[in-house]
């Protein structure tokens, strides 16, 4: 059994140790970075031209990454919500590694709109404010809804993860000396835990769950309708707004399972990561597989029998054209090769399943996203306006890079916060009889019951 | 700084922090002690035990849920006004539209509700657990190792003695201070 002190000292470790792992992944991540950071500069410096996106594919590579990370952020803040209503206790060591997905994809996705602009120095056109120049916001348009739906999100996000952070700064405080003393001291609010602080956090918490999952939803359909407001064949559909949502938690949750599996070898959080939580987000990730699957299927058949020629020639290109290899690559990833991985539940149950199942979603959805993008751009109405599309070196640098900046700010933030939130692991040492009576059922017949009735504190 | 004047107690177990409690309130009028005079800190919340629940009903009443949503309105209502006034004050005649139409503007009033029901509840919390608190407060850095601090602000010397007794009959060998 796991005693408060063992607690405290594990999940603490990361916070005041800085093993040589550590720095070599540092080094390594960071100098991906750099390089995206390089390619940016180059970037900002020669101009947009240095890209590969030409007359008539105006978008590719950078509103691909920001669909793609704006999706992968919907793993965080939304589960961990919708765990944190339903109570399920499985969730205590798995919702701060989610919370710090969405904010640190929200911010990374939230960037390429603004790259994608040409001139990013003048992002701040898009913020609502009347000026002398008469540039007021277009707000019958999909990018000021955005601009809105995104700002909403991210800054619930941040707020959800920040709050039930202050009492494990305060524990942080108690457990250190010298500059960190000072610096958790400041940060943890001056937080004592007094049954009315609990509960007003408590209380906040539930709110804050119940207002951040509408506006989950709302983001990535406001993200979709970027798209479907457009007469460009094969975007302008009414099914965009829940298949992007879809999607975004389908790669969410693969995002979730590999930066969960990151963090347990990087900062041995073996005996708290344990494989059941894998399991469970497996079943997820298993039916958001199967949903992803259903509704490539309804618009790829409602697409092919209104056989519409201009949507045909989009539907073609993509299923045999020059888009195919991509295009039965991402259904490979998406459906063909985690569907088996998770629905068999020897291979699920093993860590090494699950992530080499989220892996493959994770690559799949990406090329969802350009697959979305850039063959409805090749091809509009006209024929004779028909485009290609080639990435550049620049694209990819700073495609590369994103994932390599996802990494290094996961494990930053695991310098400063303990990532797995310590009051709530020890409060699930002592719930009401009715909740223990229905864990321990679930402790036969599950072993991770057994595992976290095993984690839970002596009192 | 303030000065702080208090004895308390540092229980291992939930159960022993409940007897506590329970002595102080039961003999609170005797020897002095005000109901919000009673400090309860843990490191955790123990929303199962009658001491989680504070020893005031105010420690357990908030009014947050209904300013989320007074908020949330009010967020709503600056959404709606920001998009309308903005059109109208710069019309942009756009394919038949009309200049301030509700479909669109809804979407910005619906974001701008949840916006202001989430800054609200921040702002809300922070007040109501008085946080950030710069004030010298009963605290011991042991609650972090697990122990329950259940405590008299303001003690009655004349009582130091009995309360001393009250906390320490709680739980044999609890660590009893005084500061």
């Amino acid at each position: 059994m796991k005693s408060v002190d063992q607690i405290n000292h594990d999940l603490l470790r990361p916070v005041v140790h800085t093993s040589g792992r550590f720095w070599l992944v540092f080094v390594i991540l960071g100098s991906v970075v750099l390089a995206a950071v390089g390619a940016f500069a180059y970037q900002f410096w020669e101009g947009i031209g240095v890209w590969g996106i030409n007359r008539p594919v105006f978008w590719a590579f950078a509103i691909t990454n920001f669909v793609f990370w704006i999706g992968i952020s919907h793993a965080g803040t939304l589960i961990s919500a919708i765990l944190r209503l339903a109570n399920a206790t499985w969730r205590r060591p798995v919702t701060r590694c989610a919370e710090v997905i969405t904010v640190f994809a929200l911010m990374i996705g939230g960037m390429f709109p603004i790259i994608h602009l040409g001139r990013p120095w003048l992002f701040f056109w898009l913020v609502p404010y009347p000026s002398e120049r008469q540039i007021w916001p277009q707000f019958r348009s999909p990018l000021a809804w955005d601009f809105f739906a995104i700002g909403t999100y991210l800054t619930g996000s941040i707020i959800f993860l920040l709050l039930p952070i202050i009492p494990d700064w305060a524990l942080v405080r108690d457990k250190t000396s010298g500059w960190r003393h000072g610096l958790y001291r400041v940060v943890s609010l001056g937080w004592r835990g007094t049954p009315r602080q609990w509960h007003r956090l408590e209380t906040a918490m539930h709110i804050m769950a119940v207002a951040i999952i509408p506006v989950a939803v709302s983001v990535h359909t406001i993200v979709s309708w970027d798209f479907a407001m457009a007469p460009v064949p094969m975007w302008h559909s009414t099914i965009f707004g829940p298949y992007f949502v879809a999607g975004a938690i389908f790669s969410g949750i693969a995002g979730l399972i590999l930066a969960m599996a990151f963090l347990r070898k990087l900062l041995h959080l073996e005996e708290y990561l344990l494989p059941i939580h894998f399991d469970n987000l497996g079943k997820l990730l298993l039916m958001m597989s199967l949903l992803w699957f259903y509704f490539v299927f309804a618009e790829r058949l409602t697409t092919w029998y209104g056989n519409e020629p201009a949507e045909m020639a989009v539907f073609w290109v993509t299923q045999r054209g020059s888009f195919a290899p991509l295009f039965w690559t991402m259904v490979f990833c998406n459906f063909l090769i985690p569907f088996p991985l998770l629905a068999i539940s020897r291979i699920r149950r093993t860590i090494t399943g699950v992530v080499i199942a989220s892996s493959t979603v994770v690559v799949g959805m990406w090329l969802e996203r350009f697959l979305i993008i850039v063959p409805s751009l090749s091809h509009k109405y006209l024929p004779y306006t028909y485009g290609h599309y080639r990435p550049t070196w620049v694209e990819i640098t700073i495609l590369v890079g994103t994932f390599a900046a996802i990494g290094l700010l996961y494990m930053l933030f695991a310098k400063f916060v303990p990532i797995i939130s310590i009051w709530e692991l020890k409060a699930g040492g002592h719930q009401k009889p009715a909740a223990r009576a229905a864990e321990a059922v679930s402790a036969r017949t599950s072993p991770m019951g057994a595992k976290e009735l095993e984690l839970r504190p002596e009192s | 700084m303030t000065t702080l004047k208090a004895i308390y107690a540092l229980y291992p177990d939930p159960d022993s922090a409940q007897r506590a409690v329970d002595a102080l309130r039961d003999s609170g009028a005797r020897l002095g002690v005000k109901a919000d005079n009673i400090a309860i800190v843990s490191s955790e919340p123990f929303e199962e035990h009658a001491f989680g629940h504070g020893v005031e009903p105010r420690d357990h009443k908030s009014f947050m849920p209904w300013l989320a949503a007074l908020g949330g309105a009010l967020g709503g209502l600056t959404g709606y006004a920001l998009a309308v006034l903005t059109q109208r004050a710069y019309p942009l005649p756009t394919g038949g539209m009309p200049i301030a139409p509700l479909w669109t503007n809804g979407i910005i009033t619906y974001e701008m509700t949840m916006l202001g029901a989430i800054l609200t509840t921040l702002v809300t919390l922070l007040i109501t657990t008085r946080l950030p608190n710069v004030r010298r407060k009963l605290y011991d850095p042991a609650v972090s190792d697990g122990k329950i601090l259940v405590g008299v602000l303001d003690p009655l010397e004349q009582s130091r003695a009995e309360l001393d007794k009250a906390l320490r009959d709680a739980a044999p060998g609890a660590v009893i201070k005084a500061v």
